[in-house]
């Protein structure tokens, strides 16, 4: 997303990001950051919870307005729990045992993967807002 | 101020790749001072377009798959939320699907125009799905065709949104 952030402000297009993974924001270096300490999942705040999603949204609209330097990432002060043990155990690899190791994402099928079966009954095969790419 | 540390993403993606065999990912690195085109007009009278890499799609559309799918489903941001729905190999999408404002905060949009903090909401969001192994992909296809859009459509701010 740091590339396009970058391709969108190079374009003249104001741009602010939202970010739950400090170091890859970091690293793609977008122009506006604001940053969330959550697990991945709600950049853009919990679940059912609109006043916290608008907090966030404020503070993107803030940077907007108010950061001056190129590359700047603003920490919310927001919390996912009281206790910070739900990041230990994230991606986490026991280096005793690599062999234990998972990769719980789904399969990397080439047909779409829709959220719910019955979506497919639904679909437009021309779907005239989907934009695909050549293979070059 | 951060209580705790930021979890480094890199650094357990590449403990987690190393340990399953996988070859190595390689994160956009870019070292160079960013772009900068601050606000040219007050928020209050800029159009506002959301551009989110959560693998949304409205029912009706083709779902992403999961094979370095690097394609864009324009959104039409009067779109009820009952009609959206996520496809993505990555992350965990229950709270997503359970409240899709999480990756894409249309909602929070909504009342921000009816309070007069932004203008208007552009009439498309721009959604694909993140974790595209291709940087190629996305310099040459993705984002040329993101900037198009929020151009033709006359965006002045875009919130980006990844997962």
């Amino acid at each position: 997303m740091g590339l396009i952030a970058r391709a969108v402000e190079a374009a003249g297009i104001s741009t602010v990001s939202m970010s739950s993974a400090r170091s890859i924001t970091a690293t793609a270096n977008p122009p506006r950051a604001v940053y969330l300490d959550y697990p991945l999942g709600q950049t853009a705040g919990r679940a059912d919870a609109p006043d916290e999603q608008d907090h966030v949204l404020a503070a993107a609209f803030s940077a907007l307005e108010t950061m001056t330097e190129p590359g700047s990432i603003e920490d919310l002060a927001l919390e996912w729990a009281a206790d910070a043990g739900w990041k230990d155990h994230v991606m986490r690899v026991d280096p005793k045992s690599p062999g234990s190791a998972n990769d719980d994402r789904t399969p990397r099928l080439d047909t779409p993967q829709y959220q719910a079966a019955d979506d497919y009954n639904a679909v437009d095969p021309n779907c005239p807002s989907c934009v695909f790419f050549e293979d070059a | 101020m951060l209580r705790s540390a930021p979890i480094d993403y890199i650094q357990r993606t590449r403990e987690q790749y190393s340990a399953l065999n996988y070859p190595p990912y390689e994160w956009a690195q870019n070292s160079q001072t960013p772009p900068w085109h601050p606000l040219h007009k007050p928020l209050s009278a800029s159009r506002v377009a959301l551009v989110c890499s959560g693998g949304i799609y409205a029912r009706g559309q083709i779902a992403f798959h999961h094979k370095d799918d690097n394609s864009l489903r324009l959104i039409p941001t009067d779109v009820a939320t009952t009609q959206l729905r996520t496809s993505h190999f990555a992350y965990d999408q229950s709270a997503a699907r359970k409240d899709i404002n999480c990756v894409f905060p249309i909602e929070p949009l909504r009342r921000a125009e009816a309070a007069g903090k932004i203008g208007t909401i552009a009439p498309y969001a721009f959604t694909f799905m993140g974790g595209i192994y291709s940087q190629r992909k996305v310099v040459e296809q993705l984002a040329p065709a993101i900037v198009s859009h929020l151009i033709q459509d006359e965006v002045d701010v875009a919130i980006m949104v990844p997962v």
